[in-house]
């Protein structure tokens, strides 16, 4: 009784874990279902044709090509314009940081709904056709804020003794770039950039409302949804999840491993 | 959106020297430009065309105006859409709390060097396509399903169940944003000393009176944070009341959305997406007023 009334915080949040797993489980499951009628939303029959057949319905894999083209481009662009915005938030002083402050803030507390009417009722009035380019447009918009605060977070962090010792060893500052500073930032962009194409390859509002009839993963998975989801983008779905955690588990074990080296030496 | 894992112990001091030069106009030009361009400017054209009125004899076409009665008509039809849209998102906000404190609390002083590994448990499910997990709730709540079956067992469903019903979009928000939740709630826990809460202890204080003095009191930035987090997504979103509710639970972003690309009606949806924006601002600024915590960017 006395264990169970300490360990009672550690036991509740183990359980509120385990419930944030419970609909992936069912997303797994369900890939391996042989679904009774239109809809894949009940265990009927053991069955592997979605993974051994993942492109097998029309339209499932062209717009996971589709969301994996828009990611990786609205990925680049957000990386670089964001990391340009943490250098100078860090590093240079200039007039009007406050505003600033605001306009990289604001979109990280706007929902989605409002950006993705606001930016299609600005397109509309320009007559902007829409399609990939405006879709793009859209995600860099709404991933350059995380990218910021990822980015210059690591930055804040950083010892400047390491940089100072760069100077003093008579390094250039475009050296001590080069050498010191980019290379202890580049985990953070890199965080920066895995964080911005999870968001923007998982995005469905925004991207709905500026899509006109491209299809993305996510939009094709909506317009499924009332004529029943086909257990490839079930099979799809478990393999991004899988792939995604297995890259951060693998950062997670090399930064631990790293710092169990420097506690050694 | 997907969670942002707060930066671990910003162990040294940021203490290199800000130049003023200008290159940090350089760097801060094309991000600041696109951000202008498409997300500043963007709200401007959202309250121009929710004023827009219908071009006589030409449906779907609508020219420069001043209609503010837009809004009245707008807000005259979809009023209950907009209470749901704050009921649901603030039941779903104190259900997070409720549920994302404790784990929160676990990762930040019972977790020991498995902190983070359960870090990166919180935000892994984003990786899971977000329509996908909503969809995953038809299953589990389903009529026959074993948590329907429980819940009916108890006499604790009016309608007898849950899918359908207002109850499932609640529990979809809640189950959705709470990683927006711990995250900040975890943040705002691990910067506080355990030496007070020892301290505490030590005192004569009962654990209850120690989190009531303590730990809750200090953990507040994490909680005001946590919970705009999660209120202000959630108030905006429409795939779970789409997804897990009847025509009946609809909230203000199904509005939006069909008046916008289904009816092809610009001003009544942009009249609902700028009062939704300012109702979303107003009730932030009061709540963090109230709070006294205004240093949260």
């Amino acid at each position: 009784m006395r264990w169970l009334r300490r360990n009672l915080v550690s036991i509740i949040g183990i359980l509120v874990l385990v419930y944030l797993f419970i609909p992936i489980s069912v997303v797994t499951a369900l890939s391996f279902n042989k679904p009774a009628g239109k809809f894949n939303i009940s265990w009927n029959e053991l069955s592997f044709d979605a993974w051994t057949n993942l492109c097998g319905v029309p339209g499932v894999c062209s717009s996971f090509v589709t969301s994996l083209e828009i990611g990786l481009v609205s990925t680049l662009v957000a990386t670089l314009l964001g990391t340009m915005i943490a250098f100078a938030l860090v590093r240079y002083r200039f007039r009007g940081r406050s505003t600033t402050n605001l306009i990289i803030f604001l979109p990280m507390a706007t929902p989605e709904v409002v950006m993705g009417s606001s930016l299609l009722a600005l397109f509309l009035n320009l007559r902007f056709p829409l399609g990939t380019v405006t879709v793009a447009i859209a995600h860099i918009m709404f991933i350059i804020s995380f990218v910021v605060v990822t980015v210059k977070a690591r930055l804040q962090g950083l010892d400047p003794r390491l940089e100072e010792a760069a100077r003093d060893l008579y390094a250039s500052p475009r050296a001590t770039f080069r050498y010191v500073t980019f290379p202890l930032v580049l985990p953070g962009i890199i965080g920066a950039a895995l964080l911005g194409f999870s968001l923007s390859f998982d995005d469905f509002i925004i991207s709905f409302f500026n899509a006109g009839t491209l299809v993305t993963f996510p939009i094709y998975i909506w317009g499924a949804a009332q004529r029943g989801i086909p257990p490839q983008v079930n099979a799809l779905a478990t393999l991004v999840f899988v792939i995604a955690l297995l890259i951060v588990l693998t950062s997670q074990f090399i930064q631990y491993r790293r710092r169990k080296a420097l506690a050694a030496n | 959106m997907a969670p942002v894992l707060p930066s671990a112990a910003v162990a040294p001091p940021s203490t290199v020297a800000q130049r003023r030069s200008r290159t940090g106009y350089v760097l801060l030009f094309p991000g600041m430009t696109w951000l202008a361009v498409f997300f500043a400017i963007p709200f401007v054209t959202l309250f121009v065309t929710s004023l827009q009125t219908p071009v006589p004899g030409k449906s779907g076409r609508y020219q420069l105006g001043l209609e503010f009665g837009n809004y009245a008509t707008a807000l005259a039809e979809y009023w209950p859409a907009f209470v749901r849209s704050f009921a649901y998102a603030g039941i779903a906000t104190l259900l997070a709390l409720i549920i994302g404190y404790p784990l929160a609390y676990f990762i930040a002083f019972r977790s020991g060097r498995w902190r983070g590994l359960m870090l990166v448990l919180v935000i892994a499910p984003s990786f899971a396509s977000f329509l996908l997990r909503t969809y995953a709730w038809k299953t589990i709540l389903a009529d026959e399903s074993p948590v329907t079956s429980f819940f009916n067992a108890l006499h604790l469903l009016p309608d007898g169940r849950i899918l359908n019903t207002s109850i499932a979009v609640i529990a979809g928000l809640t189950y959705n944003f709470l990683p927006f939740m711990v995250l900040p709630l975890y943040a705002a826990l691990e910067r506080i000393d355990p030496r007070l809460i020892e301290a505490a202890n030590d005192l004569y204080a009962s654990p209850v009176t120690a989190f009531r003095k303590i730990t809750w009191p200090l953990s507040m930035p994490g909680v005001v944070a946590g919970t705009l987090l999660t209120f202000i997504p959630a108030a905006g979103d429409y795939i779970n009341a789409e997804l897990l509710g009847s025509t009946k639970d609809r909230m203000v972003g199904n509005a939006i959305q069909t008046n916008f690309i289904e009816f092809r009606d610009y001003p009544t949806a942009s009249a609902l997406s700028f009062a939704l924006m300012a109702a979303i601002l107003i009730l932030v600024f009061t709540y963090i007023r109230r709070a006294g915590t205004e240093d949260l960017v």
